[in-house]
This record gives structure tokens, sequence and C-alpha cells, in this order.
């Protein structure tokens, strides 16, 4: 644990494959997809 | 059955034999479509030549369908596929995780692949790369997708296990090599990819069968450039890590500053799939907050990403050529650099072509004014093949020159003919993709088979120039289909004719890798020890004031379009 708290954090998070796999379906996801959708759902259906 | 290592005499590098193996079956397999997409290319240049205008429109969708699926997803994830095996397995110096699940992507993506070039062949699936809906292609041509992208998506994984696998042996020390970094950069944006891909196709392929009823058109076009865009992003990332590597390969390079390198691959795994939402910049229904947040901010993150590799690779050359004493002038080291090797050739080339056509074209798309100046042109195509082509299949090339003795132990044929084909076809690529993107700007179609709309009741006069630029187009795109086939014929040659070269010891041992040799270079950590790079920084500078020249030249234009009076 203290040879953890050695490492920067920086680094600590690019170690983590893990992480950095879950950061970069999420971002884009939420940003581009989940965005995207709303607007689509958003727009007023033709009467 | 126990695990067996082959140590390379020439590079001291380690090789798992099972993943060795697979590494060599995905290369080739890439190959063969990059020929089948190289000669579908050959069509499609001879028919967009006005005065050739080889085919009928029917078969020149037929064949574009064909180039765009078999060269932008085909050759490309299978070539990729190698990489994550040599940038996991090989470079940390472990087993590859289940062998067994590598077959079943291998196989899976081959007939995948197989079934969807079935399906545009037979006629019944000429919708492009794009398939954009309401077009219907056969349900054959979704099920070759939906089969190619689970076996990538096997690929994958069998890469992420493979560093579990390396982690818990403790193969490597500290952080996993850059280069290694860069394929995990590239395997996180390929599963960002392949479930945009499956949440889009699947429902296509039902569609396509008559269970579903209709797709929303919109909604069709938004996440499957969550696929088609973040596709080429997976090569963005893996052709960076192949700058890295053949730059220590080639010269020993080391980067000027790992950590910047490794934060710059971060911002591409945050924000490089965004550049998706320039494709849809013209579209009515997404809003400007939408467009403008995801293409001209949060992209720019990614750009940035891109200018610091730009940077680094080319000045970690300079230091490490700089150190071994070509310090006169701004350039000496970048004159005596190793040009008489494909790979180091074709991996500098790739570079310039990938920043300064493929980049500074990539702002102006992604910036939602400009891009109303050339939004579905053929600009387009120009762009991309700037990146995907220049930038990663000559990267993909340069890489496999390296590989053919190493990999499949066999001395490269004609060596003067394979150091002049890197430049026969960058130099032709990058020329190529400047007049389609001059095309683009005087408003030529990005895909219409006859720019002169002969036989409409309505007809355009184009100004002369647009026909000279298509002209162009032709000429240097049938120069740049020499070059490729060129290299398929050189690598073909070398691994049947090629002399057969020492395989090394195989053994049931890890070793470390032996200093100063390629495979210790490649893993390697650390900075270079000469941070002075002058000569980089002239480069960097001249390509910032051709973006600020040609970005602003855009917005000029973009001025004319309406009159304020």
């Amino acid at each position: 644990m203290a040879e953890d708290n050695e490492i920067p954090f920086m680094q600590r998070v690019l170690d983590n494959h893990f992480l950095l796999l879950f950061l970069g379906i999420a971002v884009p996801t939420v940003l581009y997809i989940i965005w995207g959708i709303m607007e689509i759902i958003a727009i007023p259906v033709a009467k | 059955m126990a695990t067996t290592y082959r140590n390379c005499p020439r590079t001291g590098l380690q090789f798992d034999t099972a993943a060795e193996k697979l590494m060599r079956w995905n290369a080739v397999v890439g190959v063969v479509f990059l020929l089948v997409g190289g000669i579908m290319a050959l069509f499609v240049i001879l028919t967009r030549w006005p005065s050739v205008k080889l085919l009928p429109a029917d078969q020149f969708y037929l064949v574009l369908t064909a180039h765009g699926v078999d060269m932008l997803l085909v050759w490309i994830i299978f070539f990729e596929m190698a990489v994550l095996y040599f940038c996991s397995s090989t470079l940390l110096r472990c087993r590859l995780a289940t062998p067994k699940w590598a077959w079943v992507q291998f196989w899976l993506m081959l007939v995948g692949a197989a079934i969807g070039n079935y399906a545009v062949l037979a006629g019944e699936s000429s919708v492009m790369f794009t398939s954009y809906a309401p077009m219907m292609a056969s349900p054959l041509f979704y099920l070759g997708l939906i089969l190619f992208a689970v076996g990538a998506l096997i690929g994958c994984f069998v890469f992420l296990g493979t560093l579990v696998v390396a982690k818990n042996e403790r193969t490597y020390e500290g952080s996993i090599p850059l280069v290694t970094f860069g394929a995990l950069t590239a395997c996180i944006i390929a599963i960002f990819t392949i479930a945009s891909g499956a949440v889009i196709l699947i429902p296509t392929f039902l569609w396509s069968v008559g269970i579903l009823k209709e797709i929303d058109a919109l909604m069709y076009r938004v996440i499957w450039w969550g696929m088609g865009h973040s596709s080429q992003q997976i090569n963005v990332s893996a052709h960076v890590a192949i700058w890295y590597a053949i730059a220590a390969i080639a010269v020993g390079a080391k980067p000027l500053s790992e950590k910047v390198s490794r934060f710059a691959y971060f911002l591409y795994i945050l924000f490089l799939q965004l550049a998706c939402a320039h494709h849809l910049l013209s579209d009515p229904g997404l809003g400007s907050s939408w467009k403008v947040l995801n293409t001209s901010y949060f992209m720019y993150f990614a750009v940035m990403a891109s200018m610091i590799h730009g940077f680094t690779v080319p000045g970690a050359i300079e230091a490490a050529q700089r150190a071994k004493g070509y310090n006169n002038g701004l350039f000496e080291w970048l004159r005596k650099a190793p040009w008489g090797s494909p790979a180091f050739s074709g991996m500098f080339i790739s570079l310039v072509s990938f920043g300064f056509l493929g980049g500074i074209s990539g702002v102006v798309l992604g910036t939602e004014q400009l891009n109303m100046l050339m939004h579905n042109t053929f600009y387009v195509p120009g762009h991309f093949h700037a990146t995907v082509v220049s930038g990663t299949t000559l990267a993909f090339m340069a890489l496999t020159y390296f590989l053919v003795p190493v990999l499949f132990k066999r001395e490269l044929i004609a060596p003067k003919l394979c150091a002049l084909q890197p430049y026969v076809f960058g130099i032709s690529m990058g020329v190529l993709s400047l007049v389609m993107m001059g095309a683009g700007t005087l408003g030529v179609s990005r895909r219409h088979w006859d720019m002169a709309f002969s036989g409409a009741p309505f007809q355009y006069e184009w100004p002369g120039a647009a026909y000279l630029m298509m002209g162009l187009t032709g000429i240097f795109g049938v120069i740049a289909v020499i070059g490729g086939a060129m290299f398929c014929l050189l690598i073909v040659g070398s691994l049947l004719w090629g002399k057969k070269l020492d395989e090394g010891k195989v053994t049931t041992e890890r070793t470390p890798f032996p200093p100063n040799t390629v495979a210790a270079n490649v893993s390697g950590h650390g900075d270079a020890e000469h941070a002075s790079v002058p000569g980089t920084v002239v480069l960097a500078m001249l390509l910032l004031v051709s973006f600020v020249l040609y970005y602003f030249v855009n917005w000029k234009y973009l001025s004319e379009v309406w009159g304020l009076s």
C-alpha cells in the first residue's frame, strides 16, 4: 500500500487498464450516442 | 501443453509460438483483402476519371461498396489483430491468453468477411460502406459484418486477457511499454466501435429479414457513425503506436517524454471517438450544441493529442540521430536518416502525410461552419485517403517490411524495389488526396459516379479546374494502385521465394530481452537523453503556419458563399 502511494496519481490511472476501458466506453457513449439519441427523440412528431 | 517461445536471432524478440502463428495468419489474410480492395480501387478510379468512365452506375456502386468494406474494415482490422497480439504477447514476453479463442476470432472474421464480400459481389448489396438506411442490403451483408465484428471483439478480449496474464506473471516492471499502451488505446476504441456496430447492425439485420418494420434513418446514421468513424480511430491509435515502434527499431529512438506521450494517448481514449459527429454536421435533426461540443471542443483535445504525437515521434528520431553525432545544422539528422529502409521511409511519409494532409483537413471538416463548404463532396474521401491510406495503410506496410524477416523468417526479395515502394505509394497517395480535396472544394460530389450528370434535364457547368482535378485524381490514383500492387507482389513474393532465415531457438523458458537489441528498444522505458530538437520545432512551426493559413483561406471561401449586401 505504501508502495502504491509513491506512484503518482496519473500513472496509477494510466496503469489501470480496466478503468481506461470504462472511461473509453463511457465518455463517447454519453457525449455522442446517448446525447445524440436524446436529440433525435426530442424532435416533435409531424402532425 | 506447455507454452513454447522462439527467440528471434535478429531482433532479440521472443515469440509465443502459438501467438506467432496467429499474427502471421491475421497479417496474411489482411494483405489478401488489401489486394482485393486494391483491385476494386482501380475500377473506382477508372470510373470517376471523367475521360475514362469505365463502369456503368450499378457496377460502380458495387465495386465502391467492396472497396470501402475491404479497405476500411477488413484489411485494417485483420492487420490490427496481428498488431494487438504482437504488442501484448511479444512485447510483454508472455504467453497469449486463450489461443483457442484467438483462433475463433480469426475464423469468425474470415467467414464474416467472406460472407460480406459475397453479398456485395453478388450484386444485391451495393449500399456502399455507409449502408445508410432505408437503403437495404441483402441480409448476408449485415450478417457478414456482425460475424466480423464479433470476431474482432473476441480478439480485443484476448489482448486484454494477455495484459492480465503478463501482470499476474510479472513479465514486465512498472507500466506497460509505450507501444503496448498505444495498442491498448486502439483496443479500447475498438470495443466502443464494435458495441456501436452491434447496437445498429443487429436491428438492421432483423429489418432486412422482415422481423422489424423500419429503421429510423437519422438514428441509424448517428449510431452507425459510432462504428464507421470510430473504426478509423482504432487505426489512428494503432498507426501512432507503429510510428513509435519503427522509430525505436530503425534509429533506437526513445520518446522525448514518455509521460506526455502516454497522456496524449489518454486524450485519445477520452475524446477521439467524438469526431464521429463531424459526419452529421449538416443533419438538421441534431442540435448545434451536440455538434459543436463534440467536434469543435472535445475533438480538439484529440487533435492536440495527435499534434503531441506528431511532434514527439520526429522529435524522438531527431534526438536519437543527434545523439549519434548528426548535429550539423537543423536537418542533418533527417538527411542521414535510413531513407533506404522501407520500414523507416514508409513510417516517416505516413507521419508527414497524416499530419499535414489528414490532420489539417480533418480539423477543417470538423468545424461546423466550414463543413458546409465541403460536406458530402469529394473532399471527404480526399481527407480520409490522407488519414487512413497515407497514414494507416502506409504505416502498416512499413511495419510489414520489418515483420517479413522477423515473423515470417524470410529475406525480402528485390530490396531496391522494396526501398522504392513506400515512395511510389506514399507520394502518389499524398497527391491523390490533395487533388481529391481540391475537386471537393470546387463542389464535385462525394459519390456520384458521373460528375457531368450526363442526360440530366438540368446541366451544371463545372469550372475547368474541377475536371483537371478529377483527371489528376485518375492519374495519381492509378500510380497509387501500382504502388499498392508493388507492395502485395513484394510481400507475397518474399513469403514464397525469399531466402529462408535462421529461426532461432525454441524453448519453454522466458528470458529477458538482451540489451541493445531491437526488442529492448521497442519495449524499453525512459526518455531521450538529447532533449534539444530544433529541427522538429521548425517542422512543427511549418505545420502550424500551414494550418493557420489553410484554415483562414476556408473561412474566406465561406464568406463568399452568401453575399452580405
